[in-house]
């Protein structure tokens, strides 16, 4: 589509706007308010106990979550580019279901199951297994919410590619697995690290699901999010910018690693 | 030239269905040692099916494969021993042209140095010698193939299967490499089995074709026998231009003209008369308005001194030929075989 240079200028001067509104000035706003009283005050705020568990938590749970969603994903993509088998379509949308329940009804839904009260509650607190209100907890509900993430980068790719570099493997006489190692990861390996850096983001920013499901205790149960929450409610707002300020950041990083991928991505002709 | 002696590749009635659409109806087919074979047909024709069948890469819903003597029906293409080339050259896109021709080997754990020597020799044999760093994405599509070639011979198959491997090149690519896959078998003498839809090139290279239609084997035989003595009108018209000459089908060459009415001749018109050369080739029209191609030598055209517009008789000059009705007639054929005869 061919526009004229006015034209051009004008739609891009609109989507800055745009953006400026909705993100720029919000984010910038966050660093601004933060360095206001001095880097000092927000180290202090950064470093409390408090703070640190909830930041080493965080960590925690997305190195948890990200690695058994990476590899259900690849599996799950595998399934769905390459086999045909009963349940496909179904599975399929199943897949994105955490897109489109709220965050919250995943939350409630898990102590539902998992809780004291709840249909395996019995069973759990015999066996001495605490899920809600514990680190199991967290860690179902920031694995639901980042699910899809991984297979819906490494399907299309899967079916892209094809599977005749698989086959040729094949009369070569690999098996399986060195085929799987040594044909089919590296064809995806751009949808994989995508998907996975996508998954962090997610896994990082959570805060619906896990704040009905951990109980907010502090020092114990605290996410970033939470924590970034609980200072607001608080009127803790140096806090809460400090945190927040964290929290920008790490997304900043994400942000960045995703526009670099893109344009390898883009240079392989992915 | 086949060796003779036990058939290397052995098919016996192998039907196979996608679901309702039947790809292969009770085919049976042997390939001598050592020969280079044809499928031939057209899209649809089911010869691709049975190649991946006999390579292992599809089982079938019936019928058995042998290689050597031995059933392969229930062993999985890598224990198989065959070399398969894609028509799209399958190439491992991540692997350097050195990597690839090696991959066979280093699945099978040979020592470095031996794989390198191998993967030297082979790049050699397909005129690849110092692409060894490169990526597939830096070939062209000919030389692409050439690497698929050495990666399938690497592991010294006993079976090489070739999936229209020059379809996806331009003419005189083409050409150029199905010569050179015809000098490369006379050397290394492997039972190749070639999937084709391009008659030419069967007609060419290979010792033996089997014509293949609507999922069944019209006829087997080499270029020459399926040329001169087609078994069914199908296989006549695919390899060579075809003339309905009344109830007869003749090659264009073996119609004779002749201003006088003949014994069995027919009357017609000259509509164009094209001068190709050394062959002329002229275009007539019978009285019921079918129309005729006639290829005539230069000298034979002279001497009638053909023009547009002249009413001429023609005849046809060919052994009589007995052609079952072929592929439209499938469901009667074994009992009720309509046999043309000049």
């Amino acid at each position: 589509m061919t526009v004229s240079r006015r034209w051009r200028i004008g739609l891009r001067t609109l989507a800055l706007l745009y953006l400026g509104a909705l993100l720029f000035v919000p984010v910038g706003l966050i660093f601004y308010r933060t360095f206001e009283h001095g880097i000092g005050a927000v180290w202090a705020s950064i470093t409390t106990p408090a703070a640190i568990h909830a930041f080493q938590l965080t960590l925690e749970v997305t190195a948890i979550a990200v690695p058994l969603n990476t590899i259900f994903g690849v599996v799950m993509a595998l399934a769905l580019a390459r086999g045909s088998w009963r349940g496909k379509g179904l599975v399929n949308a199943l897949i994105d279901l955490p897109f489109a329940v709220s965050p919250i009804v995943i939350g409630l839904s898990l102590v539902l199951v998992y809780g004291i009260h709840g249909w395996l509650g019995p069973s759990l607190t015999k066996a001495g297994i605490q899920v809600i209100f514990s680190l199991p907890g967290i860690v179902l509900a920031t694995i639901f919410v980042s699910l899809p993430f991984v297979v819906r980068e490494v399907t299309p790719v899967l079916r892209e590619v094809g599977d005749e570099q698989e086959q040729a493997a094949a009369t070569l006489g690999a098996g399986a697995w060195t085929t799987f190692r040594r044909v089919t990861l590296p064809s995806i390996r751009w949808g994989i690290a995508y998907g996975v850096v996508l998954s962090v983001a997610r896994c990082i920013g959570e805060f619906g699901a896990v704040s009905v499901v951990s109980g907010k205790i502090a020092g114990e149960t605290d996410t970033l999010t939470l924590l970034v929450e609980k200072r607001f409610s608080n009127f803790d707002l140096a806090g809460a910018y400090a945190a927040s300020a964290l929290l920008a950041l790490i997304a900043l990083a994400t942000l960045l690693a995703m526009t670099s991928m893109n344009r390898r991505r883009e240079e392989e002709g992915a | 030239m086949p060796r003779g002696g036990d058939p290397m590749i052995s098919v016996t009635g192998v039907t196979k269905r996608f679901g309702d659409y039947v790809a292969l109806d009770d085919v049976s087919l042997e390939v001598p040692d050592g020969s280079l074979t044809a499928l031939l047909g057209p899209s649809g024709s089911g010869k691709s099916t049975l190649l991946r069948i006999i390579g292992g890469l599809e089982s079938p819903d019936a019928g058995r494969v042998a290689i050597h003597g031995q059933d392969q029906t229930d062993v999985s293409a890598r224990r198989r021993g065959i070399g398969f080339v894609f028509q799209h050259y399958a190439a491992f896109k991540h692997m350097t042209v050195r990597d690839n021709v090696a991959f066979g080997l280093t699945v099978r754990k040979r020592p470095k140095a031996e794989v390198a020597a191998k993967v030297d020799e082979l790049l050699e044999i397909v005129g690849l010698a110092g692409y060894q760093q490169r990526y597939p994405s830096q070939l062209s599509g000919g030389q692409r193939q050439r690497m698929a070639l050495a990666r399938a011979l690497a592991v010294e198959p006993r079976v090489l299967l070739l999936d229209e491997p020059f379809g996806a090149l331009d003419a005189k690519v083409r050409a150029d490499l199905r010569e050179w896959l015809r000098r490369l078998h006379d050397e290394v003498h492997v039972t190749t089995l070639l999937v084709t839809h391009d008659q030419e090139e069967a007609m060419s290279i290979a010792d033996q074709i089997a014509v293949m239609d609507h999922s069944r084997i019209e006829q087997v035989g080499a270029p020459r026998e399926l040329y001169d003595r087609p078994s069914t009108a199908f296989v006549m018209r695919f390899l060579g231009p075809v003339t309905q000459l009344g109830e007869a089908l003749v090659r264009p060459h073996e119609i004779a003209l002749s201003h006088e009415p003949r014994p069995g001749s027919f009357e017609a018109q000259v509509a164009r008369v094209v001068h190709l050369g050394f062959e002329v080739r002229a275009e007539l029209v019978l009285g019921d308005g079918q129309e005729l191609a006639v290829q005539l030598t230069r000298g034979e055209a002279d001497e009638l001194e053909l023009a547009v517009g002249d009413i001429v008789h023609v005849r046809s000059t060919a052994l009589p030929r007995a052609l079952a009705s072929g592929g439209e007639a499938r469901a009667q054929r074994p009992t009720d075989r309509r046999a043309v005869n000049i």
